[in-house]
């Protein structure tokens, strides 16, 4: 029956959802994210596809506010983002108009996956082919990092990485995470944006940073900032090697 | 019957600030609630908005309007002027006008725009939006009307501004037959929002 080829959405005999597994796959092929949460601040880093001369910077775009409070970086297909983004928006809003209070962290990750995972269950439809990282401060004032997959599924970490050679950065991430490496903003900062060089093609360091602090609107790194830093890096690294 | 002639907003832009005053009461038929409501809303960091009409719906309205264009800001990365903020809110009331369930709201939206200065638009139910140096709302505007013609001033300060609407309220306490005792006062300017002292008896003696 032809009828049945229009779910997209349905076990394979051995019980898997390929579609899902095919959106995961966009992710992996997505260009890397990094995210950490300190107990004052929490830093997103991405590495920002390299823009065509004559193109605008500004529509490239990998780290967008959702709220005052909250930011979103994420890794695949940026159409499918944009979709996903604008509808958090709006939940963050509808959510202020009904309750009087800013979402929490929690609410509007669980909101995005929520809506990640009808997608994979209904009918004319396709996964999200997007892993989001939201970063932010409670009303409470406590610091939270989430992921979402196209799944659906969340976690919550305190240091996390999404895209391209997630594992190697995962890898560094465990190996250098400790309460001295994230207790202030710039050891947070630094903390990613090594985190993300572990798996940035060399010479092509093109990255975006934002840095979220408690009760203060989120800041992007200025590109000459984000240098600074990196070169403050790659010193370490020579004298570490030379030791 | 509607009391929303019975309440009142007093508006005026100068050359360097929009200051709105709008009356505290809140009444149900022939009774008085509460004296101490806030009818001026804050929309963003430098656009306010005072509303008067049905209790319900005025709080409706401009929390609509608000988390708007909060959402704006969010999704564009700049906010909405108090032009393009007053178009909005004007083709809001245009649209639910013409609904099954139209707001029954008139509106004075005043804000501090970057290029353009200090601006003050003023909205009635049926959806019209004026941009104006000075405007009232109620019947207590009708009082107020003649003597912010008579004092207004361009490049009137602050404080000769607040003169003026105290002149108003005054008046409003001499001749309206309605109970208006409270009149809050919001001033936008260069550096953002700022609410000034609650015009009453006591404050005109």
């Amino acid at each position: 029956m032809a009828r049945y080829d229009r779910a997209i959405t349905v076990f394979s005999p051995d019980g898997q959802l390929l579609q899902v597994q095919y959106a995961q796959e966009a992710v992996r092929k997505g260009s890397p994210v990094v995210g950490v949460r300190g107990p004052n601040v929490i830093v997103l880093a991405v590495e920002k596809k390299s823009v065509e001369k004559l193109q605008d910077e500004r529509t490239e775009k990998k780290i967008v506010p959702l709220d005052d409070h909250v930011v979103l970086a994420f890794a695949g297909l940026r159409a499918d983002a944009r979709v996903l983004i604008s509808r958090a928006q709006i939940e963050c809003q509808s959510h202020r108009l009904t309750v009087e209070d800013p979402v929490s962290i929690e609410y509007i990750t669980r909101y995005i996956a929520e809506m990640k995972q009808s997608y994979t269950q209904s009918n004319g439809r396709r996964p999200f082919g997007i892993s989001c990282l939201v970063g932010g401060f409670d009303y409470d004032g406590q610091p939270h990092l989430f992921q979402t997959e196209p799944s659906g599924i969340y976690y919550e970490w305190k240091a996390t990485t999404t895209g391209k050679y997630d594992k190697t950065s995962r890898e560094f991430l465990e190996k250098y995470y400790s309460a001295e490496a994230v207790e202030n903003e710039n050891a947070a900062t630094k903390l990613a944006i090594r985190a993300i060089l572990e798996v940035v093609h060399f010479g092509q360091r093109n990255l975006d940073v934002a840095v979220i602090k408690r009760g203060e609107p989120v800041t992007m790194l200025e590109p000459s900032a984000i240098q600074d830093l990196i070169a403050v890096i790659d010193k370490e690294n020579a004298e570490a090697e030379n030791r | 019957m509607s009391n929303i002639n019975l309440q009142c907003l007093l508006g005026i832009q100068c050359k360097d600030f929009v200051m709105i005053a709008a009356d505290q009461s809140n009444s149900h038929s022939i009774m008085v609630m509460k004296d101490d409501e806030d009818k001026i809303h804050k929309i963003s960091d430098k656009l306010i908005m005072g509303v008067i009409g049905d209790q319900g719906d005025s709080t409706q309205f401009a929390e609509y309007i608000a988390k708007n264009i909060q959402l704006y800001k969010m999704r564009n990365g700049y906010e909405l002027g108090p032009t393009a903020a007053a178009n909005f809110t004007r083709r809001n009331l245009a649209e639910y006008l013409r609904s099954s369930t139209p707001y029954f709201v008139n509106v004075l939206m005043g804000g501090y725009d970057k290029e353009n200065g200090p601006e003050l638009y003023f909205m009635d139910y049926l959806a019209s939006s004026v941009k104006v140096p000075f405007a009232c709302h109620g019947y207590g505007g009708y009082l107020s009307l003649s003597i912010m013609d008579r004092y207004y001033k361009e490049d009137a300060t602050e404080e000769e501004a607040y003169e003026i609407l105290k002149l108003c309220v005054k008046e409003v306490h001499r001749r309206l037959f309605v109970s208006l005792p409270n009149f809050q006062v919001t001033v936008v300017n260069r550096d953002g929002i700022k609410v000034l002292p609650v015009i009453n008896s006591e404050l005109l003696k």
